[in-house]
């Protein structure tokens, strides 16, 4: 392996981006492709699935045989809100193999006396996401009903791209929150992205239900989510 | 949180390699890229070696270490990349084989 490239993958990773290691097992030789590079030939479908699933593996291509090393950003799941739903979602998202981080100013809802094992900012996100952004590779659910806390996070989020966007409320509610995103300067598109009424429609009803609902459509979003450079990908 | 990532930076092997190449040591990279039956350590695991015999990260569960540490010799000597197997089916089974019955597939490459 050539030190260049171990330097720049691991700059990427770093930095939280997608990227596969694409070794020739006979040469030895590699070379490294970001998410969204443009690839050619047979190479490209091997390289596309390897962003989707995040699996390695070995694959024949142009007759020669080479390992995919793909790494992944770990997924997490930031939720904006320390309430009631929060509190189930932690423990279901941590055995589901999400990073969970919770973001709420109202110190009397953060407190760790409700919240075990999981990142607690008792913080404005305004604040909390300047020191930790968002990125593709994170869910958003703004789940506190207030406009003063929600709004900036998911307009934050649509703008990084994160690959799931979701926020509690009713239609009504919702229809009110579009208003005020159009006028931070969002499009119609873009607040498309949001997932409102928050979560699956499995008739939820209970906090927990909530959360179980949420992290179905959470985990949907991963997996069906489009690729970087704009080709929309469906799971095998 | 700065601790945290250091923490999480000292026991990534990639982040050694590079580490260990920027103080100008020879080092080789092994890596699985094949699994069958139940293995110890998913596609993908890696183990960073010097020529001194260092080694960070893992293959196995710490069944095959010691050979492919041996092995990367040859590699560190000629620079050439090469593929070691490990099994039960394999004649050394007894002495570096993998208990769990599974099998593997090594690719160890000098970095450089």
């Amino acid at each position: 392996m050539d030190p260049k490239l171990l330097r720049q993958l691991n700059a990427e990773r770093a930095a939280r981006r997608a990227a596969i290691l694409v070794t020739d097992l006979e040469r030895g030789s590699d070379r490294l492709v970001r998410e969204g590079d443009d690839v050619a030939g047979e190479l490209r479908e091997a390289v596309e699935r390897g962003f989707r699933s995040g699996k390695s593996g070995v694959a024949e291509i142009d007759d020669r045989q080479m390992f995919l090393n793909v790494h992944l950003p770990p997924p997490r799941i930031v939720v904006i809100g320390a309430v009631h739903i929060s509190q189930a979602l932690a423990p279901m998202a941590r055995i589901a193999g999400f990073d969970m981080a919770i973001i709420d100013p109202r110190t009397a809802f953060a407190t760790d006396e409700r919240f075990h094992d999981v990142t607690l900012h008792a913080e404005w996100p305004e604040d909390v996401l300047k020191e930790h952004p968002l990125d593709a590779y994170t869910a958003l659910c703004a789940v506190t009903h207030d406009p003063k806390i929600d709004d900036y996070p998911l307009a934050a989020a649509l703008r990084a791209g994160c690959f799931y966007v979701g926020a509690l409320g009713s239609r009504k509610t919702h229809a009110k929150r579009v208003d005020r995103l159009k006028e931070q300067g969002l499009t119609e598109a873009e607040i498309g992205r949001i997932h409102a009424p928050i979560g699956l429609d499995i008739a939820a009803a209970s906090p927990a239900e909530i959360a179980v609902a949420t992290l179905a459509q959470v985990i949907e979003a991963l997996r069906k989510r489009e690729l970087a450079g704009g080709r929309a990908m469906r799971a095998a | 949180m700065n601790t945290e990532i250091a923490a999480a930076d000292a026991l990534d092997p990639l982040q050694v390699a590079e580490n260990w190449t920027g103080a100008g040591r020879d080092v080789a990279i092994a890596t699985v890229i094949e699994t069958w039956g139940s293995a110890p350590r998913p596609v993908g695991s890696q183990l960073v070696i010097d020529s001194d015999g260092n080694f960070h990260g893992s293959v196995s569960g710490g069944c095959v270490e010691g050979a492919v540490i041996a092995e990367a010799a040859d590699v560190f000597e000629n620079g050439k990349p090469r593929m070691l197997e490990f099994g039960v089916a394999d004649e050394t089974a007894w002495q570096v084989g993998l208990s769990c019955g599974g099998r593997i597939k090594v690719f160890v490459e000098r970095l450089g």
